[in-house]
């Protein structure tokens, strides 16, 4: 085990808060809305993460991930679908065919609290179940009791258990509480090999929030100055309102600039929203405030 | 070592226009003079253009008050003050300002669009910044007018009589109520000029006036340039002046009234320091830098214009700096989106491209992010100066416009004293993590408004104020009550 | 001829912003002087006043947060509300006794009243703090913060003007309370409980019983969450029994015996003080 010792890097709450209220005050409207929308829905990972979640759950949540609202033509896809390990395999096989990516969580989420071995034949198995994603939560037990080089190493392990596939460390930022340590988790996971950086698991609250948001979108970008190595950002729970999700591109676009405005770089991790967005679409196109009885919901 | 890498933000034009409407306010071709409760054309019958400095199109005509004005006004302003503000119950005229607050508040999206059509500004500032500052401010000084007896350990007050206030275009409502609301607070009456080229906001402001049923000529105002401001000043019946503008008018306001017994407070410029310790919270300052002096296009007498920055964060900060510069909207001030307005006239324009050039002559390196400017109206693209110095011109003197210049620093005693050593003492802007570093640099910098960790925040509670040449006397709090009354 | 039905009003309490009966079902008769109606008004009950101290404590955290501000303007919304209604307290008054000139003498002055304490909302701090010059390199300031949750036994007769004028510097200070009404005279503090409904003041802020003082000041005076209790009367018995409940956990005991309410000097910011806790801090001054 490599000694890791974070950097300190202060955060000021109220001035994170300003800065999140100067940029939610963008108004974004015609072009750039109908831009932004079908961006955002591009950017989607759609999750199911229930202890009941069944085969006929997830098959369904798959195929809705394939047919948003077939009615509405010219719409993009959603990026992945994001599902426990067990349901990886009939994911695979309703996606198949499709560039939808499979995101599986591992490593005894939501918790994490189990062996590093344990977590490392998790992750071992989804990647041969062939997931294209892997989502990893963070032992932030440790990290609180300032454990650092531990949780450093757990993260390299991971990564380097998952072969082709890409990591997402979930730094469940609501159970770090301040500012100060979103940043130092989010440096310490990037350091260790992130490709991905997460906010939550969406099991507790609050989920992602927007000075969360922001500051590790700014650890991103000062990882990249530092390093030149490009990790994304995604924030999860609690982003059920297109609008929300408007505001977060604008934060991106103007905290890492318009290269980073991809789902390569940037995702969602929602269930609810993506009806929101096609209802804002749709809105868009015929003028008329739309209700939930057209869209499906799986 | 690290290869430095760009990253692409040109917001210039990444949003699509989101135009504040406008076909909700109600403007007049041609105002008159609001005195004694009335508006009245001029004696004169001069009149001038107000144009919006966006499109440089004409709004409205506004009279030239001449010196029969100017005494009308004053007269009207003495007589409500004799026969019925003086005599009023105090609590009574406390309501009447709590009603212009409220009106204002009931008004608010009509008075910021005026205020962007006429100065410049952002409607996003004014909207969330100016206005709902100015009907705090009525608000706050409302609750005061009963409660002046608690307001000064062991004195009583009585009130002055009639105050003569001049203010500034760079914050045409709020400067109104900063003037207006202490002095009626404590009893006095008010004849106001606002500036030549920013005097609808205020107009409208008097139409509020009227509507509060406030008491004939207890507020007066009155259009017209720098003549009828010192027409003002000079007026033996004005017991007190308020001024709000450059250093050189009121130094010669300090002249004019030299010996003649009057009160005065001013409220002049600034070239405050922003200082960035290594131990700062570096994403946070960079935006109190942006906000310091890019912020109403540095049209600020608080600004904060010199930057001054710990050599071992220095290229950090100025790399995220020029990154932050380039996400500045510039563009139309109704635009929801516009983060940098127009410049207020085109003689404000002309200093800034005279001083810009001041400072390349002298040798400064210049930055500014690339963007398309519109062609018609007055514009300013943010601008740094690095390699600069104290010596340099465009370092010591204001220049009132969206132009930083950077210096770096190494230890807290030589930053305390290049902080200090200017003429004016406004404000300054400190940022650290370290609260007793923190304590000792605002103790020690000779200025009146200190923000640590932050910049340009705004209080009715909160005085401000300068020392030295920044002026003398403070506006907000109990110490803004203070000019406005005798202690007996 | 027909005459039309009026439909009477219930006098409830108000407890978190709603309004129930008292959880007891008793009631005790009102009548007017006259003796023209006859009205069961809510006996309030200990369980009440249990749930109602919850909703104190659990409104304080967020309306000791407001900026001042916010309190200040939300006071002078409570004056809007009540200047809009007028003529219902007028009527009230009357029936508890006044004459109609003596009742529109005491609503305007409640009104006035509100508002001088919304005025005094966001200033009683810069008049009472102070930064201390100690002898040390440290920055040293004491400001006032509100003490917390505050029972108040209202006056017995002056029913409006009285019984604003006690709560009014209470909330403006930043506590929240739970207010026992007059007992001879409830009709216009459960009227005031529906215009602090209509004024923005958050649920539980003020809370209103009514009910007998006899009753109910044994558990105002001796609850262990209550930080201050402000009785308003002249019974020296109970004065002595609120004093010695107070010191089961030391909370602050405020009496106005013999206050005439109606002068213009029964109002000031030391009333505010009265319900507000001197914090100092020291922080160093150096490298």
């Amino acid at each position: 085990m490599i000694n890791y010792y974070p950097r300190i890097y202060p955060i000021d709450q109220v001035g994170a808060e300003e800065r999140v209220s100067r940029l939610f005050s963008r108004s974004i409207k015609k072009e750039s809305k109908i831009r932004a929308l079908k961006l955002a829905l591009s950017m989607i990972d759609l999750t199911t993460l229930e202890g009941k979640d069944s085969l006929g759950k997830v098959r369904q949540l798959c195929y809705k991930a394939a047919h948003l609202h077939d009615q509405f033509s010219n719409l993009p896809q959603v990026a992945a679908v994001c599902v426990y390990p067990n349901m990886v395999d009939v994911a695979k096989k309703t996606l198949e065919g499709s560039s939808i990516k499979i995101a599986a969580v591992a490593t005894a989420f939501p918790s994490g609290m189990t062996t590093l071995e344990a977590k490392l034949n998790e992750v071992k198995s989804v990647v041969d179940a062939g997931v294209d994603e892997v989502d990893m939560v963070m032992s932030r037990g440790r990290f609180l009791q300032g454990d650092y080089s531990y949780v450093f190493d757990e993260v390299a392990k991971v990564k380097n258990t998952c072969g082709q596939a890409h990591l997402k460390v979930i730094l469940e930022t609501g159970e770090l509480v301040t500012l100060d340590n979103v940043r130092k988790a989010s440096d310490l996971a990037m350091d260790a090999g992130a490709d991905f950086i997460k906010t939550s698991t969406g099991k507790v609250k609050p989920a992602a929030t927007p000075p969360v948001v922001l500051v590790m979108l700014e650890a991103i970008r000062d990882f990249y100055k530092r390093t030149g190595k490009i990790v994304g950002m995604k924030p999860a729970g609690g982003i059920s309102t297109a609008k929300l999700a408007i505001q977060y591109l604008v934060m991106v676009r103007e905290t890492l600039g318009k290269e980073w405005l991809t789902p390569d770089r940037f995702r969602f991790g929602a269930s609810s929203l993506a009806n929101d967005i096609l209802m804002q679409i749709v809105k868009q196109s015929t003028g008329v405030y739309q209700s939930i009885n057209y869209f499906s919901i799986d | 070592m690290s290869k430095s890498k760009t990253l692409k933000f040109d917001t210039g034009g990444a949003y699509s226009p989101a135009p504040e409407s406008t076909d909700h306010i109600q403007l007049k071709d041609r105002y008159g003079l609001f005195i004694d409760g009335n508006f009245t054309p001029s004696k004169a019958g001069k009149y001038f253009d107000t144009i919006n400095p966006a499109n440089e199109e004409k709004i409205s005509e506004v009279p030239e008050a001449n010196t029969k004005d100017v005494d009308s006004a004053v007269q009207a302003a003495r007589q409500a003050y004799e026969k019925v503000w003086s005599k009023m119950k105090p609590s009574e005229r406390g309501k009447y300002i709590f009603r212009i607050a409220r009106l204002i508040q009931e008004r608010a999206r009509e008075f910021a669009v005026i205020e962007s059509l006429d100065g410049g500004k952002p409607i996003r500032e004014s909207r969330d910044v100016d206005i709902p500052l100015a009907a705090a401010h009525f608000f706050y000084y409302a609750g005061w007018a009963d409660k002046l007896d608690f307001a000064f350990p062991g004195c009583r007050t009585k009130s002055l009589g009639v105050a003569g206030q001049i203010i500034p275009w760079n914050f045409p409502l709020l400067m109104a109520a900063w003037k207006i609301a202490p002095a009626l607070a404590a009893g006095n009456t008010v004849v106001l000029k606002p500036a030549e080229t920013t005097p609808l906001t205020a107009l409208k402001l008097a139409e509020v006036i009227r509507e509060a049923d406030v008491p004939p000529g207890v507020v007066n105002i009155i259009t017209g340039g720098g003549e009828t401001g010192k027409m003002l000043v000079k007026h033996p019946d004005v017991n007190k002046v308020a001024f709000t503008g450059s250093t050189e008018v009121g130094k010669f306001i300090m002249k004019t009234l030299a010996g003649s017994g009057k009160r005065y407070t001013l409220e002049l410029g600034g070239k405050a320091a922003n200082i960035i310790f290594e131990d700062a919270a570096i994403n946070q300052a960079v935006e109190g830098i942006v906000d310091a002096i890019f912020f109403n296009q540095g049209h600020v007498c608080c600004a904060g214009s010199r930057l001054y920055v710990q050599e071992s964060v220095a290229k950090e900060v100025i790399s995220k700096l020029k990154d932050r510069m380039n996400t500045l909207v510039i563009g139309d001030p109704l635009d929801k989106n516009t983060d940098i307005g127009a410049i207020n006239s085109r003689m404000q324009l002309e200093k800034i491209c005279e001083y810009v050039d001041i400072g390349k002559k002298e040798g400064g390196s210049v930055y500014q992010p690339s963007c398309t400017l519109p062609e018609k109206g007055f514009w300013y693209a943010p601008t740094l100066f690095a390699d600069v110095s104290q010596s340099h011109r465009i370092v010591q003197e204001e220049i009132f416009g969206p132009v930083l210049a950077i210096q770096t620093f190494r230890t807290v005693d030589e930053v305390i004293s290049k902080a200090n050593n200017t003429p004016y003492g406004l404000s300054g802007g400190v940022w650290t993590d370290k609260g007793s570093k923190l304590f000792k640099v605002t103790k020690e910098i000779r200025a009146g408004v200190i923000w640590a960790n932050t910049f340009n925040k705004f209080d009715p509670s909160s005085p401000f104020g300068g020392y030295k040449e920044s002026g003398m006397g403070r506006e907000g709090g109990i110490d803004g009550l203070h000019s406005y009354v005798e202690l007996v | 001829m027909d005459k039309r039905l009026k439909i009477r009003k219930t006098y409830k309490l108000f407890i978190d912003g709603k309004f129930p009966r008292t959880e007891s079902g008793r009631y005790y008769k009102w009548t007017d002087a006259k003796k023209t109606i006859d009205m069961s008004i809510c006996r309030g009950s200990r369980k009440d006043f249990r749930n109602a101290v919850v909703a104190a404590r659990k409104a304080f955290k967020d309306w000791s947060n407001r900026n001042a501000y916010n309190r200040s303007q939300i006071l002078y919304r409570i004056g809007e509300m009540l200047e809009g209604c007028c003529d219902q307290f007028i009527g009230e008054l009357v029936l508890q006794g006044l004459t109609k000139s003596a009742a529109e003498k005491e609503i305007t002055q409640t009104i006035d009243r509100l508002l001088y304490y919304a005025g005094w909302a966001d200033k009683y701090q810069q008049v009472f703090s102070r930064v201390n010059p100690v002898s040390l390199p440290y920055f040293n300031f004491t400001v006032p913060e509100a003490t917390g949750v505050v029972a108040v036994c209202a006056p017995e007769e002056s029913s409006l003007l009285g019984f604003v004028s006690v709560f009014a510097p209470v909330i403006a200070g930043g506590n929240t309370c739970v207010v026992l009404a007059s007992q001879s005279r409830p009709l216009c503090s459960v009227s005031c409980a529906e215009i602090l409904q209509n004024s923005d003041v958050p649920a539980g802020v003020v809370n209103i019983l009514t009910g007998f003082r006899s009753e109910l000041l044994e558990h105002f005076s001796s609850h262990m969450d209550i930080n201050a209790i402000i009785y308003c009367g002249e019974n020296l018995q109970e004065i002595k029994m609120v004093e010695e409940n107070a010191s089961l956990n030391v909370k602050r005991a405020i009496v106005y015996n013999d206050e005439d309410w109606s002068k213009n000097n029964s109002q000031g910011p030391y009333y505010i003080l009265k319900t507000q806790e001197m914090k100092t801090t020291w922080h160093p001054v150096g490298m």
